[in-house]
């Protein structure tokens, strides 16, 4: 019986096992996961004449909002670490995170059009998202690293710690949470869109609960504080300043726990991905 | 297993809710979790599915795209689907393609499908032609190395050397649709399946998909699928026919079976009534049978373009008539007259009681091929219509059989007329 399964080449059946992922198969579309994180860069400057510069705006005008409205007006402190390389350093993280919830969430109604007339791997579509998001907060970090060396210039005691060896890691865990959690929402929208509603207020409700325009330290409550270290993004934000200026200091559990957060968030995600893929042009 | 079957369906279904989805659904979706996934009994819609026939309303808004579909494909096999919108045929491409999962039963294949749902998936109008290719190649599965080496050959096939570095956005749509089906053209797949795509382009580019498509069939026992409402295409492409009507397999066989079978009962065409018990009676005129047929022919003929066609006609008199005479108006698919013959003059006499045939003959190179009908109008005493029937009668003309390239889409106009012509050299 087996044996004769063997010899076809495809079997197309009602449901797939929960966690099949085909590597191999990811691995065949390799150029298409190219081509799709190609396409996704080029085609944002095309027609304009600053070009890939046009990515630099948003962190810079965003950063320069924030020291004005919280840190001017609403006199929220940064600890020691200067404002701007605060708020741009949170900035980006969060940008990064935001865009691949936004890749996750919209894995099905963004890719509508392709997934209802060609099959590849669906997974190809949101991992190539990830990774050109990827690209474009990697060019934002260019404005950041002028501004942190005119900080060390002018004397302010700016370093990498050793434990930046760990930034890697820590793109890969915001990557991976962000689609974990976007998936899992896109999975839950795709046949009642009620939640879509929520999804934007939510996103900025869990922004203001994460350490993006003030440090963790803010409160001395320790029920607050507790609350604000039990968001699986807190240690991302803070250990990365950590990292990066040698101010603050590093949170080792933290990280831990945001690391196994995120592998069982992107295990449900990839779960609730695979149960709708086959479906979804149903019910979209 | 034999080795040499390239797709084997095995009892497939699918299955879709109609309406809308909002709180009225929620319900369903709950109970069938609770029977399904908790109780352990089976999915509860499976049984309350309905055939997919359009036109009636059933009582149940679950109904079967497909149901039960059993056949296989044999390697090198080029087999045409037909049947009527709504038949199921691009259900099944979708599930064959992966699009969708089957709601039960199970399809097997060898070897790489390829399916052109679509021509140009996945092109990006800010991406130059060049950057489309690879593009579009990637989706439909090539690798860059596959693409970088067919590139002449694609934008040459295309026909659009000169734009493939501008942006397609300002691509004329037959220009996208072009170089869409070039990518296709050139994927190496051993299973290929293709829906309507050909009703695109113009008659020269056409020319060249149908001829690309018989170059693959032919070439290295390559397997196709091919869906179109275009009798001629499938005939000339396609050496087995499936024909699917509300969801079920209803026929496989030669293409020219199914063909003509379709070309009968799929349109809902009418082309014989007969009635042994008269309906259409009125002051002692009954109408026993009336039909077209293929001239000499019998009634299941299919009837083409160059034939000559024969409407017969057998009534019975009840009463005599001074005065008799029967007029048609003749009706395109579009429900537009276009024309109307009596019997004027011909039968215009005293006529005694008793069963009568009257027949009149269709010539033929006059209607285009397409469906037509018939309403029957009976005018007594030179013009008192006694009888109306609207749409007495209807038939299909299929189209005449052409050679291999040439033009496969309908000619304007309801008439397709042979006109003699001469030529000479004068100069």
């Amino acid at each position: 019986m087996t044996q004769q399964a063997n010899e076809w080449d495809l079997l197309i059946e009602p449901k797939k096992k929960l966690l099949s992922i085909d590597f191999a198969e990811i691995w065949r579309y390799r150029d298409l996961y190219k081509q799709y994180v190609k396409r996704d860069i080029v085609t944002v400057y095309k027609q304009t004449i600053f070009g890939p510069l046009w990515f630099f705006f948003s962190p810079i005008f965003t950063t320069i909002m924030y020291m004005f409205v919280f840190n001017s007006l609403a006199g929220i402190s940064t600890g020691d670490i200067p404002p701007a390389v605060f708020y741009m350093s949170g900035n980006i993280l969060w940008g990064y995170f935001a865009a691949c919830f936004s890749t996750g969430q919209t894995a099905f109604t963004a890719n509508q059009g392709v997934f209802s007339k060609v099959y590849f791997p669906r997974l190809v579509a949101p991992l190539s998202g990830i990774t050109s998001s990827f690209i474009k907060t990697m060019i934002q970090v260019l404005p950041l690293i002028f501004i942190y060396a005119y900080y060390v210039m002018h004397g302010v005691p700016l370093h990498f710690t050793w434990e930046a060896l760990f930034l890697p890691v820590i793109i890969f865990l915001i990557a991976l949470m962000g689609l974990g959690f976007g998936l899992i929402v896109s999975a839950l929208t795709v046949k009642y869109r009620d939640l879509n509603n929520l999804v934007a207020f939510g996103l900025q409700l869990w922004m203001y609960a994460t350490p993006v325009i003030y440090p963790v330290d803010i409160t001395s409550n320790p029920k607050l504080s507790l609350v604000l270290k039990l968001n699986p993004l807190q240690s991302i934000f803070t250990d990365t300043r950590y990292m990066i200026t040698g101010m603050g200091s590093m949170d080792w559990a933290g990280l831990l726990y945001t690391a196994i957060f995120t592998i069982t968030i992107l295990f449900l995600g990839v779960i609730v991905f695979n149960r709708q893929e086959r479906t979804f042009m149903d019910t979209i | 297993m034999d080795n040499n079957i390239a797709i084997s369906f095995e009892h497939v279904s699918k299955l879709y809710r109609l309406g809308v989805v909002g709180t009225g659904t929620l319900s369903q979706d709950i109970h069938r979790w609770w029977v399904r996934d908790v109780l352990k009994k089976g999915d509860p819609y499976l049984k309350i599915g309905q055939t997919n026939d359009r036109s009636t309303k059933g009582d149940s808004d679950i109904v079967y795209a497909l149901q039960d579909i059993t056949f296989d494909v044999e390697r090198g096999d080029v087999v045409g689907i037909v049947g009527k919108n709504g038949a199921g045929k691009s259900t099944l491409l979708k599930l064959l393609s992966r699009i969708t999962a089957p709601s039960t039963g199970c399809i097997r294949a060898h070897g790489r499908i390829a399916s052109l749902l679509e021509v140009g998936t996945g092109f990006h109008p800010e991406l130059t032609g060049r950057e489309n290719i690879y593009m579009n190649g990637s989706i439909m599965g090539m690798t860059k190395h596959e693409i970088d080496r067919k590139l002449d050959e694609i934008v040459c096939f295309a026909g659009i050397e000169r734009y493939i570095d501008t942006p397609v956005k300002r691509y004329s749509s037959g220009m996208t649709v072009r170089l869409g089906f070039s990518v296709a053209a050139h994927l190496e797949p051993d299973i290929l399946v293709v829906d309507e795509v050909l009703a695109v382009g113009d008659a020269e580019f056409q020319k060249k998909a149908i001829g690309k498509m018989k170059d693959v069939s032919q070439s290295g026992g390559r397997t196709v699928l091919f869906v179109s409402h275009n009798m001629t295409a499938v005939k000339s492409l396609c050496h087995k026919g499936v024909l699917l009507e509300n969801g079920m397999l209803k026929e496989i066989g030669t293409t020219d079976d199914i063909v003509a079978h379709y070309l009968r009962r799929g349109n809902a065409v009418e082309n014989y009534r007969k009635w042994d018990e008269p309906e259409i009676k009125k002051d002692g005129f009954e109408l026993l049978e009336i039909g077209v047929r293929k001239k000499g022919g019998n009634w299941e003929d299919t009837m083409r373009v160059d034939n000559e066609q024969e409407l017969v006609i057998r009534y019975r008199l009840n009463e005599p008539f001074e005065h008799l005479h029967l007029t048609f108006h003749t009706k395109n698919e579009q429900g537009q007259k276009i024309f109307s013959f009596s019997s004027g003059k011909q039968i215009d006499v005293k006529h005694n009681k008793g069963i009568y045939e009257l027949i009149y003959t269709l010539p033929a190179n006059f209607l285009n091929w397409g469906n037509y009908a018939f309403d029957l109008y009976v005018v007594k005493d030179k013009s008192k219509v006694f009888i109306v029937e609207d749409d007495i009668v209807s038939f299909t003309l299929a189209n005449r059989e052409l050679a291999i390239g040439s033009w496969m889409g309908k000619e304007p106009g309801d008439i397709t007329p042979y006109f003699s012509c001469v030529e000479a050299k004068i100069n």
